[in-house]
């Protein structure tokens, strides 16, 4: 069942296009991300399916209830914003409450509501505080209270942990996560952050001037990316990109790049590798092996600088001419300087086309 | 040896520690009266000398009795006080054919300040939030007339206005002239709430959309209780204006509802008799007690607006 529906979607500010006959359906329960880098138009989209902007073009359908032109108050959603927007002169119970006294619930039902979101989120001993005496972390537990009290089955994240350092970033990520097993309501959750992405979302789409890139779940990306951008713009270090061309040798196809032939038969190509194609070959640092006894086509790289992180450590060489990354797992460690032999699982690899940078 | 060394080290390093928990020790370090300060505080107190002089001649003045300005040592203190000229400049000082002094420019004053202040810093507080929050079609054109209508003399409009006035009915009332300051204070109002409302953060405004408040409920309840420091500077701002003006307060109103600076100008100014410096001076300082109690008061609070506006929610 569907349960957020965008159809068609344009937005112009004046002269300017930030989405562009934008579709995408979300079911009912699911956990979606928005993914970009800011003014990829993500919190755009967000916005527009809250009813914060009014749309060029388009529709947009909760629980098949065409709500373009509706108030947000009237579209069933929670918002949960990035600087928490708690009113500052209430009470942590006044914020929590405000939206259900201007609907005029009655005050048994606000204070049964209020209770029960105060307990989903432990802070019932904050309820008689102002904003301004909570931490960060608290205050953002308070912004998604109010979203709770409002017994809504769409909930809008716009970059809800931005502004918390990394430590309590993890933590409330976790919570978000255990917030929607429990609730098991739909979820659009705006991030530029990937491995919030990664960690909390159902599927994936991954914005780029206001168009989508890829919509799938989180391994997919990760695994198969639809085109150089998303290749790029998923994992940490970015994967590692060698522009060559393929050529076709006793019944092998290579990728030459500067020198160096890549072997790339175990590649499953959806289309055929053309011969003299320009293509780029895309391989993550995780995904290359080190030393690695009996490996067949092995090229020799030597090691620039090492960063040791305790569970892995993070090699940089130079390799047909280029600089690339090698994630180790475990605590082997490569001095600068010293040669070692690389080779490549092309089974987990991706090549796009240079000219559309689409996969191949 | 490495031992005995570390050792060393470690008290070394715990005695610095311990020194530095303690805290600073000793005197506090004096300011020094330096070349510039004394500079700074030089300049400062010629420049308040300057300015406080006049007043220090007005309060002088108001206090002596007519034969002791006679004298013409504006500087000396009075030898015998009397306050004979504030009771005259307030209830007995005439102009033309009343007699009742400054006490009617008063009470003017005050029937057009506070309905003035309060209709236009409403109107342009509603205005400024509107403009800032709710991009109404043609807000920024809107916006741009209102503004340029404040670079617009003052002169040019004065006979137009007249009309208008007349038209309405109003001319020649109180409630024309506080329609007129009404409509006057509103550019520079509405953009200064414009601006501050605009500073707000936006979220708030977004987040009270979701939770279903609308234009009044947002306004009332979200922001207006975050904006007491720049209702205070609008208040300020409408007073003195308000309570200074004197242009209008001749052309747009009759002889009876005259404000107090006209008053104070028919006092100062009578031609008939002898010029009775005590009691103008007197007159003048009742005239700005206004508007000075209104810094003095209000300037604290304000100060204070701004300190708690800095810690923000």
């Amino acid at each position: 069942m569907t349960s957020v529906s965008v159809r068609d979607l344009s937005l112009n500010f004046g002269a300017v296009t930030v989405l562009d006959k934008l579709n995408l359906d979300i079911d009912h329960g699911e956990f979606l991300v928005l993914l970009g880098s800011s003014g990829c138009g993500k919190s755009t989209l967000l916005n527009c399916i809250a009813g914060l902007l009014d749309v060029s073009d388009g529709q947009i359908f909760i629980h098949d209830r065409n709500v373009t032109w509706e108030e947000p108050k009237d579209r069933g959603i929670g918002m949960v914003f990035q600087s928490y927007a708690l009113y500052p002169q209430m009470t942590v119970e006044r914020n929590l409450s405000f939206g259900l006294q201007v609907a005029k619930v009655p005050q048994a039902e606000i204070d049964k509501r209020v209770k029960r979101a105060a307990e989903i989120l432990q802070i019932q001993p904050l309820l008689k505080r102002k904003p301004s005496e909570l931490s960060g972390g608290q205050r953002q537990r308070v912004a998604i209270g109010r979203a709770l009290v409002r017994d809504v089955d769409v909930f809008l994240f716009d970059e809800p942990l931005s502004n918390l350092d990394a430590k309590l970033r993890s933590e409330l990520r976790v919570e978000i996560k255990r917030l929607h097993q429990s609730l098991k309501n739909t979820m659009i959750y705006v991030t530029h952050d990937q491995i919030e992405a990664l960690t909390l979302a159902d599927r994936i789409a991954v914005m780029k001037s206001g168009v989508i890139q890829q919509l799938a779940d989180p391994m997919t990306i990760y695994n198969a990316p639809e085109n150089l951008f998303v290749a790029g713009f998923i994992g940490s270090p970015s994967m590692n990109f060698f522009r060559g061309e393929v050529e076709a040798r006793e019944g092998r196809n290579f990728v030459r790049v500067d020198g160096v032939a890549f072997d790339v038969s175990a590649y499953p190509a959806r289309t055929k590798l053309q011969p003299g194609q320009k293509v780029v070959l895309g391989v993550r640092p995780e995904h290359v092996k080190v030393d690695e006894p009996g490996a067949g086509d092995a090229h020799q790289a030597m090691v620039d600088i090492e960063e040791p992180m305790g569970a892995d450590n993070l090699l940089w060489l130079t390799l047909a001419g280029q600089s690339m990354s090698v994630r180790l797992a475990g605590q082997r460690r490569y001095p600068p300087g010293s040669t070692v032999r690389l080779s490549f699982d092309m089974g987990v690899a991706s090549i796009f086309d240079a000219d559309s940078e689409k996969r191949l | 040896m490495d031992d005995i060394a570390s050792n060393g080290m470690v008290t070394a390093y715990d005695a610095a520690s311990d020194r530095l928990k303690a805290g600073p020790r000793g005197a506090k370090p004096r300011r020094r009266l330096s070349r510039r300060n004394i500079i700074v505080y030089g300049t400062l107190i010629v420049v308040s000398l300057y300015y406080l002089l006049p007043l220090y001649v007005m309060i002088v003045t108001s206090l002596k009795g007519m034969p002791e300005i006679r004298v013409g040592n504006i500087f000396a203190p009075p030898l015998e006080i009397t306050f004979e000229p504030w009771v005259k400049a307030w209830a007995e000082a005439c102009t033309g054919l009343n007699c009742d002094g400054l006490s009617r420019g008063f009470w003017n004053s005050v029937r057009i300040t506070v309905p003035s202040v309060i209709i236009s810093i409403a109107v342009a507080s509603v205005n400024g939030y509107a403009l800032a929050n709710w991009r109404f079609k043609g807000a920024d054109l809107f916006f741009t007339i209102l503004i340029v209508g404040a670079f617009i003399p003052y002169q040019v409009m004065i006979y137009p206005i007249v009309i208008v006035l007349r038209e309405m009915g109003v001319y020649g009332t109180l409630t024309g002239l506080v329609i007129v300051h009404t409509i006057f204070g509103m550019p520079i109002l509405t953009l200064l709430f414009r601006n501050y409302f605009a500073g707000l953060p936006e979220e708030l405004f977004k987040a009270a959309r979701v939770d279903g408040a609308g234009f009044w409920t947002i306004y009332f309840r979200i922001m207006l209780p975050m904006s007491l420091p720049i209702f205070v500077v609008a208040m300020i701002l409408q007073v003195t204006g308000i309570w200074n003006d004197f242009l209008f307060g001749v052309v747009f109103t009759r002889p009876e509802y005259y404000p107090m600076t006209v008053q104070l100008n028919n006092i100062v100014n009578s031609v008939q008799g002898v010029k009775e410096y005590n009691v103008n001076m007197a007159a003048t300082i009742l005239t700005g007690l206004v508007p000075l109690t209104v810094y003095f008061v209000s300037g604290r609070l304000f100060v204070r607006g701004i300190a708690a506006g800095a810690v923000k929610g």
